[in-house]
């Protein structure tokens, strides 16, 4: 295996919290912020803090610009077109907003595709829409491998949905989806595609043009970003013809007492004085990540395989999803012998050792795997060796505390 | 200190009064979302008092050493009594450090002992008492 990179320290040094030593494998569930972050956030309220979009006065036009700034950065990440980036608070936002304002369409008999590996943040609004509609919901199944099931994928395509909802990345397993590929044969099958992209977008380039995907959401916390921030984007004509989720101030053109016009694309999504700082903080986020992100996913795709390695030596270990390294991205899920999840994170807790435990919001998969909970450790671009060194020296303190 | 002291992986590896009693005048299970434990307490009760108790389920080492504990504090109590055990008592039966994170885990068996046995004098745990878990 070659070495890592020297850079992976140099970025590690970006990060203010690990002046703390603490081993933080838990970037899935949210990133830690670069200083630059930070220091835009700080710098907005300091110098420039007032309201967008509508104050004439010079701090207005300031703050206006640098949140429209922000939405350029993070169009051109995504190579997208500003007007077809919409701040959110999250992925989850995102796709309530999809699913009640492109939803709104659906009929009794029409047929929504997701995958059982979704977070829920990627189900449950799709089960409300069909509960609303009268719609019918199915899921593309997984192999025993944790990968998705290309049979399941074609007989519920026949049927023909109109929609198909499906992350890029599993935050349980960790599985690459082949998005792409499914993305082609849903448009021939007449169907749309949304695509979660928060497990990806921390690791590697995400192009929605190549992708060709309808819709696509991910949560600004997870990216290096604040929290409280997100981003859906959506194909211009599609957003064009769906009416507003939220209605209120600065989504409109005009308003009189008998109804309103809406305003232009994004704005039209946007009601309500949006997260302006955090708005602006992503910008830095995905401009501090874009500059690196092919070393990132280098990094990432290196520093994975190497905790395979490691984790495939601990004896009692059992690792969900894809053996192969290069079929997944950012995470890795697994039990020790039979200490329970929860108990496996206290212990690596009292080692200094931050992971993840539990149903990580995807309840459906725990059933598939008919585990209760899993462990599961997530790396992002600060993660080095010795982090995963720490992991497995904590689990085999685990395995002496449980008697194992 | 770590949660995971002698005692506790000693009450989780060789459980004390593990297994369910078949017509059990008070029997009661709930669950806790977060780690996904199960306890179920079955006791049967004669003059009021409880003349044999156990516990089942799955679930963490400290649901279970917990819910094993407990029960081997309740032999021989009056059932009325189980209204008077309260979180602090249930705590010092521990004797370790629990994080806020973990305390449902902690107090699961308690609070299906309290549903058994309110339910067996015939009321109901109140959500006021429950809350206090």
């Amino acid at each position: 295996m070659s070495q890592l990179t020297e850079s992976e320290t140099d970025w590690r040094s970006d990060f203010p919290i690990f002046k703390q030593k603490v081993t933080y494998l838990d970037s899935a569930a949210t990133s830690q912020k670069p200083l630059a972050v930070i220091k835009t956030l700080e710098s907005f309220y300091n110098t420039t803090n007032a309201n967008i979009h509508r104050g004439v006065y010079q701090w207005s036009a300031k703050a206006t610009e640098l949140y429209e700034n922000s939405r350029k950065l993070i169009a051109k990440f995504l190579n997208a077109r500003p007007w077809e980036t919409i701040f959110v608070r999250n992925a989850t936002e995102g796709i309530n907003l999809v699913a009640r304002s492109w939803g709104a369409n659906l009929k009794k008999g029409d047929l929504i595709v997701a995958t059982v590996m979704e977070h829920h943040s990627n189900m449950v609004p799709w089960q409300e829409l069909a509960k609303r509609t009268g719609a019918t919901l199915e899921y593309i199944t997984v192999t025993a491998e944790g990968t998705l099931d290309m049979n399941s994928v074609k007989e519920l395509l026949a049927k023909k949905p109109k929609m198909l909802a499906i992350a890029q990345v599993s935050n349980v397993l960790g599985t690459i989806n082949p998005v792409q590929e499914i993305i082609k044969m849903a448009h021939e099958a007449g169907s749309l595609v949304l695509v979660d992209a928060c497990q990806s977008v921390p690791h590697m380039t995400v192009d929605v043009r190549q992708l060709d995907c309808d819709f696509l959401v991910f949560s600004g916390h997870k990216a290096f970003g604040p929290t409280g921030i997100g981003v859906l984007y959506g194909k211009e004509t599609l957003l064009r013809g769906m009416e507003p989720f939220l209605t209120g101030g600065d989504m409109i053109k005009e308003v009189k007492l008998e109804g309103a016009k809406w305003n232009d694309l994004p704005w039209k999504f946007e009601a309500g004085t949006p997260a302006i700082a955090e708005a602006i903080a992503l910008g830095t986020a995905i401009e501090y990540l874009s500059d690196k992100i092919d070393a990132v996913k280098n990094h990432d795709e290196e520093l994975l395989a190497y905790a395979m390695e490691e984790l495939q030596k601990v004896p009692g270990i059992m690792i969900y999803g894809p053996t192969n390294p290069i079929d997944r991205c950012g995470a890795i899920s697994f039990n020790l012998a039979d200490i329970h999840a929860h108990d496996l994170a206290s212990v690596l807790d009292d080692n200094n050792v931050a992971i993840r435990s539990g149903h990580h919001c995807s309840m459906p998969m725990m059933d598939i795997l008919k585990v209760p909970a899993t462990a599961r450790m997530s790396i992002a671009l600060y993660n080095t060796k010795e982090d995963v060194d720490a992991l497995i020296t904590a689990l085999h303190e685990a395995r002496k505390v449980f008697r194992l | 200190m770590s949660m995971f002291t002698e005692v506790i992986m000693d009450y989780y590896r060789n459980p004390r009064n593990r297994g369910q009693i078949a017509d059990a005048g008070i029997s009661a299970e709930d669950t806790n979302p977060l780690c996904g434990d199960v306890i179920q307490i079955t006791a049967t009760a004669e003059n009021g008092k409880i003349s044999d108790i156990k516990f089942d389920g799955k679930g963490c080492a400290i649901s279970q050493a917990a819910a094993s504990m407990l029960t081997e504090h309740m032999q021989g109590k009056s059932v009325e009594d189980v209204k008077n055990i309260n979180k602090e008592d249930m705590l010092k039966m521990l004797n370790i450090p629990i994080s806020p994170v973990r305390l449902k885990c902690a107090l699961l068996g308690l609070k299906v002992l309290k549903m058994g046995a309110y339910a067996h004098l015939g009321s109901e745990l109140s959500r006021e008492e429950a809350e206090s878990l």
